[in-house]
């Protein structure tokens, strides 16, 4: 395991509040791989946005990492300064944000963009950054790139803004990208184009993905393997095509049967009852317990951690799937 | 059953969008106009779901606003159980108002926050004085019953209720002028999924229960399928297609249907290779000139380029493509 891109262990995120501090994630560990696109999902509330946020270094004050660590080939990257995280951040993390017209700078071109951010990263002439910056619309599809990158972002569409928004992104060649979000303001026409255009273009430079999402059908698009996160806890995570046709974790089943799909024939969507529980009311052991069918004694009591399951590395943080627990059962049952 | 409920007839509305006089004036600008819906009929049967189904700037909320009466219509006509709504007006159109209700899409913005939600909720019965005294404070202990809240909710104010509970008191609203239709516009955009699949079932057993039509407008296909039992696809302000709800997912007729069906996430992960979807929706003030599709269309021929094409009858329904209507000739 000591081949991961990024390893994040035990991540910890809190927000200190008047009320006590609230835990919006609590003790997280997954390894992305290079080359690997993990999906990261989850409703609203769950902590994937955060968790991406505490990896690159820009959660907002008061929120803090509280505890676990974050290694990126290795090295520790959670405890270094401000200049230091400055440097890794674009450089060998790129980040591309879901809201693409709030990314850019509405007062700068295209170009003192993509130029800015290549030289900042890369010791190159200003004539060769703005080679680059075309080379690189260019192939993220922005039609007639030598033209078009002198345009400000408003002249630009949306899905246009988010290929510029890639561009930058990628543009000092980072080792892993983080997509939060990347195509949930676009229509789905122009959100299948992104996906593709996000996977083609990291398979190509070799450069790893985190994505994080709301959108399942996204993840099974575009994602090897897919962290499903519930109340700042990882659920389930484990190869895409294994989580998605095979749900272990009951919210994950649920999450899965609550989506109408384009082949569905039963009239009725699964419902998971109730709502993801606020940070300050997490129940007692399993974060799930409230809403989940299959709960006994030992869920409100203990918090399962993730058990595996199987060599692929899918993990299930369910009591269900403890040895003790399928033994209890097959005692009731016979 | 057959009987159409809501019928409407090319309607059709147009924004202005030009500069201020002395601009124009200054600029020797002409007058601009964004046609934000052209000529679109279709009928609503009482009893069923009909989806409006298209991407952003199609024109999807403006018809919404036109059918509820929110928004005047510029051409066409709108005819709800054989009034005509255009030109109605005083008592006549109260009545009317109180058969037709709407849920909007973002349950933050549509509920007042310094109300509470009996209050809300009986707005409606107090306008068209549907009840008085404590048969309101019943009536809206029903209703919130009805839509999975407790009546002990009426006394709390909105902002203590999560965006999925939000919904359900926007949805009781809608119900308390005991409507024959609702318009449902985007009613779970903002939700999250397992929320969203708690709110459409509950608007499934509303319809069962109390025989409610909708007219249900969405971007997400997978919803309006789930939904639907016919469906409407716009382009631009403009319906290309009209089908029976399952079909027009299994026999798509118009290519940008077509189109739209390739571009949905596989969640069964058939491994189906799609096809690349090429460009963006047109800008509205300069629509392209004969078919607003033929730039994306794989099928445009010279004709789409000039003419408008004209609704023709298909297998699942009606779709207005020229490629369609050589097809029908041929056979």
């Amino acid at each position: 395991m000591t081949d991961a891109l990024l390893s994040v262990r035990n991540l910890r995120v809190e927000f200190p509040t008047r009320r006590g501090v609230l835990t919006a994630i609590d003790d997280v560990s997954f390894d992305i791989m290079p080359g690997e696109v993990l999906g990261v999902v989850g409703e609203s509330g769950a902590g994937k946005s955060l968790t991406g946020a505490a990896i690159i270094g820009l959660l907002e004050p008061p929120g803090r990492i509280a505890g676990g660590e974050i290694l990126l080939k290795g090295e520790r990257i959670d405890n270094l300064g401000a200049e230091a995280m400055r440097r890794i951040r674009g450089k060998r993390i790129g980040m591309v944000f879901q809201d693409p017209l709030t990314s850019l700078n509405p007062l700068y071109t295209v170009a003192q963009q993509l130029i800015e951010t290549i030289r900042t990263h890369t010791n190159i002439s200003e004539g060769d950054a703005r080679k680059k910056a075309v080379a690189l619309l260019d192939r993220v599809g922005i039609p007639a790139a030598a033209r078009r990158i002198d345009d400000y972002p408003h002249h630009f569409s949306g899905g246009m803004r988010q290929r510029v928004v890639i561009a930058l992104a990628l543009c000092a060649e980072p080792e892993l990208v983080i997509a939060d979000e990347p195509t949930t303001a676009l229509d789905v026409s122009v959100q299948s184009q992104i996906i593709d255009l996000i996977k083609e273009i990291c398979a190509e430079r070799g450069a790893s993905v985190m994505l994080i999402t709301h959108d399942m059908g996204v993840i099974a698009e575009t994602a090897d393997r897919v962290a499903v996160l519930y109340a700042g806890r990882i659920a389930e995570i484990g190869p895409v095509r294994q989580v998605i046709t095979q749900p272990e974790h009951p919210y994950t089943a649920g999450l899965m049967g609550s989506i109408p799909t384009l082949t569905q024939t039963d009239p009725r969507l699964v419902q998971i009852p109730g709502a993801m529980p606020r940070l300050n009311a997490i129940p007692h052991g399993c974060a799930f317990n409230p809403r989940c069918e299959k709960a006994f004694d030992r869920c409100f009591k203990e918090r399962p951690s993730p058990l595996v399951r199987n060599a692929d590395g899918r993990k299930v943080a369910c009591w269900l799937y403890d040895a003790i627990a399928l033994r209890a059962q097959e005692h009731t049952d016979g | 059953m057959a009987e159409a409920l809501l019928k409407i007839e090319n309607l059709t509305r147009y924004f202005d969008i030009s500069k201020p006089f002395l601009n124009r004036l200054l600029e020797r600008d002409e007058k601009q106009f964004l046609t934000a819906v052209a000529d679109v009929s279709f009928e609503i049967k009482r009893g069923e779901t009909f989806a409006l189904v298209g991407e952003s700037g199609s024109g999807k909320s403006t018809i919404a606003k036109m059918v509820v009466g929110l928004l005047g219509a510029s051409e066409g006509s709108i005819e709800f159980d054989g009034h005509r709504m255009t030109g109605t007006a005083g008592t006549e159109m109260r009545d009317l108002r109180r058969r037709f209700q709407m849920i909007f899409q973002d349950p933050f913005a549509s509920l007042n926050p310094r109300w509470r939600v009996g209050d809300i909720i009986a707005e409606p019965i107090h306008t068209f004085g549907l009840l008085k005294g404590a048969d309101v404070t019943n009536r809206v202990g029903e209703l919130l019953d009805t839509v999975g809240l407790s009546a002990k909710d009426a006394e709390k104010f909105p902002h203590e209720f999560s965006g999925g509970q939000r919904q359900r008191i926007a949805i009781a609203r809608a119900l308390s002028s005991k409507p024959e239709f609702i318009v449902c516009d985007e009613p779970t955009s903002a939700l999250d999924v397992s929320v969203q699949a708690q709110i459409l079932n509950l608007m499934k057993d509303l319809q069962d229960e109390m025989g409610l039509t909708y007219l249900f407008i969405s971007h997400d296909l997978s919803v309006v399928r789930h939904m639907a039992s016919r469906i409407g696809v716009l382009y631009l302000g403009r319906l290309v297609e009209v089908a029976d709800g399952k079909r027009l997912f299994s026999e798509p007729q118009h290519p940008y249907t077509q189109m739209l069906l390739d571009a949905v996430p596989d969640l069964a992960l058939s491994g189906r290779r799609r096809k690349p979807v090429d460009g963006e929706i047109p800008n509205p003030i300069n629509p392209p000139s004969g078919c607003a599709f033929h730039p994306r269309c794989p099928l445009a021929m010279d004709r789409c380029k000039i003419d408008a094409p004209h609704r023709v009858d298909t297998a699942t329904g009606y779709a207005a493509c020229f490629a369609l209507e050589n097809d029908i000739k041929k056979s």
